[in-house]
Parts: C-alpha cells; sequence; structure tokens
C-alpha cells in the first residue's frame, strides 16, 4: 500500500523514461540525498567521517566501476587493484610534475590514464571469455604491481616506494578535515553514479548487456563485440582510475604500492557479487556491507559489555562475517540489490496478502 | 445488427480476404550462388544456388541436419562459405559479416531462443535499433539535448512494435520470465526494430501450440504485406509452410534437392523420397 505506482500516469516516453518514474522513489532519493549533504556533515563524528564514511564512498565508486564491467558487460575481471593503481600514480605524477593542474582536471586525466591502460588490458577480451580472462586480467595486475613497485619514474625515485600526496585544493579552497573531504567525495560520486546510470540505461548499456547474454545474437544485430567490450572495459577504468585517485590522495594521504594488491581487486570483486551485478545500487550496497559490517561486528560485543579480548574479537568477527556472506549468497544469489527489489515488490501490497 | 447479418457481413470480409492478392515477384534481392561450407570433414552445404525475390516468402525446408541453419548463418555472416557467392542488392560478395548484414538491413530470429534474458521485452527491441543511434558515449552519460531526444524517438518506433506483435502488456518484464510464445514474439520484434529489407525466421513456430502457430503466421503475413519485408523461413510445419510462403526451396543432406511453389515441390518425387526414405 505504501509503494505503489497507482495513479501515477505516464503521458509521455519522457517522462516514463527518467530516472525515477515513481514518486516514492523519487521521494526517498531526494530525501536520502539531503540527508547525506545536509544532515551528516553536522552529526557524524570524526571517526564516522575518517574510517568509514570516505572509504566506503570512494570503494563504492571502485564497486560501481568494475560492476559496469562485470554486472553489465559480462567480463570479468580480477585487475581492478591494478587499475585504481594507475589512477592514482597518474594523480600523483600529474600533481607532482604540472603543480598548477586543477586539482579536478588531475583526477579526471588519472581517470583517462586508468582508462587508456584498461582499454588495452581488455584486448583480450575479445577471444578470451569467462574465468580465463579472469586469469589474463590477474596478469594485468601482477604487472601493474610489479611496474610501480619497481620503476622509480613512478614514485619519483622516493628510496622507500611510498609517495604522499600534494594537500588537496580547489580553486584556492582547501580541502581539509573529515567533513570537507566527505563532501567531496559524496559530490564526485553523486556526479558519477548518474552519469554511469544514465549509460546503462542507453544505447550504450544495451549493447553492454546484449554482449553479456548473448553475443552471437548483438553481433547479428548489429553490435559489434570490439566496440561493447572496449567501451566497457574503457568506462570501467575510468571509475576505477578515478577512485584509486580518491582512495591514495583523500583517504591514504601517502600511500605504497601494496596498497592496491590484488587483495584490493578481490575485495572489490566480493562487493560487486554480494551487492548485485548489474545494478548501480548494488555497488553501493556491496560496498556497504564489505566496508561497514566488519566495523559493526568488532564494535558490537564492547558496545553489548560482553567481556572479550581484542584477539578473540577480530577472530569472531572474521567467522561471522564469512558466514554472512554465505547466508547472504544462499538467501540471494543474485545479490542485495535483488533482496531490496523484492522487498520493494512486497511492499506494494503490504499490509495486504494480495 | 442480428446474427445472420453479421455472419454475412463477416463472410464477405472473408472472401475480399481470399482471393489473396500474389505478392508481386520482383526482381532477386538476395541470390546465394554455389555456396558450399564445410565443417572439417562435415559438408554442412554443398553448391547450394537459389535465390529470394524482393517481397516474396521464401521457405526452406528439409530433414533435420539438412542444412537449413547454416544456409542461414551463411546469410547474414556468421559462418563463412568455403566456396560460392552472396549477392544482396545486387553487391556481390564471397561471404557477409554479421555486422554488416544487420547494417544492409538483414535481421534474423534465432530456433533455439537468443534473446537477452537480464533485459526487459522493451531494451531487447530497443536494442535492435541500436545500429541506428547514434549518439557519443558522452552525450549518453550526460543524457541530454540530442542524446534525448533520439532515446524517446527510437522508444515511439518500439512501442509501434510492441502494439503490433500485442505485447504492451509485459513491456517492462524481463524477458527470461516470459514463457516461451511471448519469447518469440520478443524475439521476432527486435528483428522487427531493425527495419530490415530482409528477415530470415529460424523455426519461429517451433514448440508452439495451434493457437500461437496461428498468431505467429498473422505476425509473418502481416509483416510482409504492411511493411513489405522479404521473408525467408525455416520451418518443419508443412501445413504452415504451404499456406504462408510462395516459393519452397528443399535441402537434404547439405543438397538443394527440389525448388519451386508449394505445389510443385509437394509433388516432387525426390522430396517424398527424402522424407519418407525409398525403398531399397
Amino acid at each position: 500500500m505504501i509503494y505503489r505506482e497507482t495513479g501515477q500516469f505516464k503521458t509521455s516516453y519522457a517522462s516514463d523514461q527518467q530516472l525515477f518514474p515513481i514518486l516514492q522513489d523519487r521521494v526517498v532519493v531526494i530525501g536520502f540525498l539531503v540527508f547525506a549533504f545536509a544532515v551528516v556533515p553536522f552529526v557524524a563524528s570524526e571517526y564516522l567521517f575518517r574510517a568509514i564514511l570516505t572509504p566506503f564512498l570512494i570503494l563504492s565508486l571502485a564497486a560501481l566501476g568494475l560492476n559496469i564491467l562485470v554486472g553489465y558487460c559480462g567480463q570479468l575481471s580480477l585487475g581492478t587493484g591494478g587499475f585504481m593503481a594507475v589512477g592514482a600514480y597518474a594523480a600523483y605524477n600529474l600533481a607532482l610534475r604540472l603543480p598548477d593542474l586543477n586539482l579536478i582536471v588531475v583526477f579526471i586525466l588519472a581517470g583517462l590514464c586508468a582508462t587508456v591502460v584498461g582499454a588495452i588490458f581488455g584486448v583480450p577480451s575479445l577471444r578470451i571469455k569467462g574465468f580465463y580472462l579472469a586469469v589474463t586480467t590477474l596478469a594485468a595486475q601482477f604487472f601493474l604491481d610489479w611496474l610501480f613497485a619497481r620503476v622509480g619514474w613512478f614514485t619519483n625515485y622516493s628510496s622507500s616506494g611510498s609517495v604522499a600526496a600534494p594537500p588537496l585544493e580547489i580553486f584556492g579552497y582547501p580541502i581539509q578535515g573529515p567533513v570537507h573531504k566527505y563532501l567531496f567525495v559524496l559530490a564526485i560520486v553523486c556526479v558519477l553514479a548518474l552519469l554511469a546510470k544514465n549509460l546503462t540505461r542507453g544505447a550504450i548499456g544495451r549493447s553492454w548487456m546484449a554482449t553479456r547474454d548473448m553475443d552471437v545474437a548483438a553481433e547479428v544485430i548489429g553490435i559489434r563485440p570490439l566496440h561493447a567490450k572496449l567501451t566497457a572495459f574503457a568506462v570501467s577504468s575510468f571509475y576505477v582510475g578515478l577512485a584509486g585517485a580518491l582512495w591514495a590522495f583523500v583517504y591514504l594521504e601517502a600511500w605504497e604500492p601494496l596498497a592496491f594488491d590484488v587483495n584490493r581487486s578481490f575485495e572489490l570483486l566480493f562487493m560487486v557479487i554480494i551487492g548485485g551485478l548489474g545494478s548501480i545500487l548494488g555497488s553501493f550496497l556491496g560496498a556497504a556491507f564489505i566496508v561497514i559490517l566488519p566495523i559493526a561486528l568488532n564494535q558490537l560485543p564492547t558496545k553489548l559489555g560482553i567481556p572479550l579480548s581484542t584477539a578473540s574479537i577480530s577472530e569472531i568477527e572474521l567467522m561471522v562475517f564469512g558466514a554472512l556472506i554465505v547466508f547472504f549468497l544462499i538467501a540471494e544469489p543474485r545479490g542485495l540489490a535483488r533482496l531490496w527489489a523484492i522487498g520493494k515488490e512486497k511492499l506494494r501490497l503490504w499490509p495486504f496478502p494480495h | 445488427m442480428n446474427l445472420s447479418e453479421l455472419e454475412a457481413r463477416e463472410a464477405r470480409a472473408l472472401e475480399e480476404r481470399a482471393p489473396e492478392p500474389r505478392r508481386a515477384s520482383g526482381s532477386p534481392i538476395l541470390a546465394l550462388e554455389n555456396v558450399s561450407l564445410a565443417f572439417g570433414g562435415v559438408k554442412a552445404l554443398s553448391d547450394v544456388s537459389f535465390d529470394v525475390r524482393e517481397h516474396e516468402i521464401r521457405a526452406i525446408i528439409g530433414p533435420n541436419g539438412a542444412g537449413k541453419s547454416s544456409l542461414l548463418n551463411v546469410i547474414n555472416g556468421v559462418y563463412r562459405p568455403q566456396q560460392g557467392r552472396i549477392a544482396f542488392r545486387g553487391e556481390v560478395r564471397s561471404h557477409m559479416e554479421p555486422h554488416r548484414a544487420a547494417r544492409l538491413g538483414i535481421a534474423r530470429t534465432f530456433q533455439s531462443l537468443a534473446l537477452f534474458k537480464g533485459m526487459t521485452v522493451l531494451e531487447n527491441i530497443l536494442a535492435g535499433r541500436n545500429l541506428m543511434m547514434k549518439r557519443n558515449l558522452l552525450l549518453q552519460a550526460l543524457r541530454i539535448g540530442p542524446a534525448l531526444t533520439e532515446e524517446i524517438a527510437h522508444r515511439k518506433r518500439v512501442e509501434e512494435i510492441i502494439d503490433f506483435l500485442e505485447i504492451p502488456h509485459v513491456r517492462k518484464t524481463v524477458v527470461g520470465r516470459l514463457p516461451y510464445g511471448l519469447q518469440k514474439r520478443v524475439d521476432l520484434g527486435r528483428a522487427l526494430a531493425m527495419e530490415p529489407k530482409v528477415l530470415l525466421l529460424d523455426e519461429p513456430m517451433a514448440g508452439m501450440n495451434i493457437e500461437e502457430k496461428q498468431d505467429m503466421s498473422r505476425f509473418i503475413l502481416d509483416v510482409n504485406d504492411e511493411f513489405g519485408t522479404t521473408i525467408v523461413l525455416i520451418e518443419h510445419d508443412m501445413g504452415v509452410v504451404m499456406d504462408l510462403s510462395d516459393r519452397v526451396v528443399v535441402l537434404d543432406y547439405g543438397r538443394k534437392i527440389a525448388d519451386g511453389t508449394p505445389d510443385e515441390v509437394r509433388s516432387s518425387q525426390a522430396v517424398i523420397d527424402a522424407y519418407l526414405g525409398v525403398k531399397h
């Protein structure tokens, strides 16, 4: 009863094709955005910004990028960490070597560097599918790890291999402190999520999904697999690279190549699978699950007053976290986004049985 | 109006339709010349030649494994024949490519459904118009101006196809959840969305009950009549083939054994032998 589209008549295709055709959806989304932009900055603690919200947003962006490739275009990739590293080091070198460049431009160029690298490593996807493609993208991961660890130019010949980001500043306005950083990341993530949504519901998104679902039929209706797969790799890598630059500059501030190793790739892939393949919302839900749940589990015993040593808490955290992943994947293999959709479907009728 | 009047009217309407205007069999729009296709040692097609005239319904029949689907795959470029040539609208080629065939106006449906299962009916049919959508990635991402106008204009055409196929109630349903008969219609809709010159139908009525077959036959005739689309059809239901098609080509073990009007083919000894077997 609460969530019904009854009475909301669409009289033009434009209004039927808008982002959220159902009024209730629009209200919830706008309310959520207002809450995130106008309320959260005043109520959340510094710890919440630093340890949870900012990393959650940045990893959501990376998961969103990966979801475009894996969820929408059906190309399995394990090189995400490597592409994040490309974005991070590209941003570092741009900021270092062209100090006058605007930070926004630096981030966009860093994303474009990742786009180029991603498209190059996407070429094998034209001949290789599924798990085999995953292995070739793993090669990209190891190559990029090696490149940034061994080639001194990328780290400006830093002896320890670790580098530090310059202070953040846009149009002479410094981005310091957790609240500013949070708002900066939030704004970027919102804009990019909107662009991703538009892409996936447009012609290019249909060519990605067609390639994913039935590549022979896609070819027969005139969709070139080369074009579809490489644009998916390119767009995905742009998002991942930009997320890498943000991760390095905003969250880590100083980092070494290990920050973008293969574990990061796996973590992002898990986010996409748990959140929901082929869903923008799923990328956010998956990132929330992986980022926030372990922290919540870690703090739960202390909050409840259960006397446990720190060591056993962290052991239990891992066990419960693993069990929850298994549980959610059994309950709904298509991810949290699917659970959300089922919930919405139920709300149309609730509290009546049918 | 009483019942007898109504019956009389219906009879009149039927009569008007009955002497179906034999489709003007124009010049050949598509011709295959001496096409041979082999997979390793297996010969799928050997030395097959036939043509399709503009605006006709051309059926390809034959026992299982006769090479019918391979023939369609040669026409729209999924397979590359070792020998022979394909002429389409005056241009002669040694082989087609799927992308070029789509661009030139050859669409097809599939024997085993090849829909995009995770996409809605609307998205599936819209995908058929992807070739005509030219806006670049950035405009699509921003979804402003020309990209939005384009999207809406194509939506309008797709809605016409959805109305024509009588599936407006499921337009936003994910295709994987639809019953088989409707999925077949969506497959046809996706091909129609390309506004093809030639439509290749690979067993459009396989696995259907009698009513679904009647619906599908009606759609095929309407497409042929109203849009003037040339149709090449593979079908096992002989009743359907004999009723719908203008000319029939018969394949057996990759060879053409008969070619002509339904009546000619029906009385051909070679065809009877192929279907019923010969006494040794």
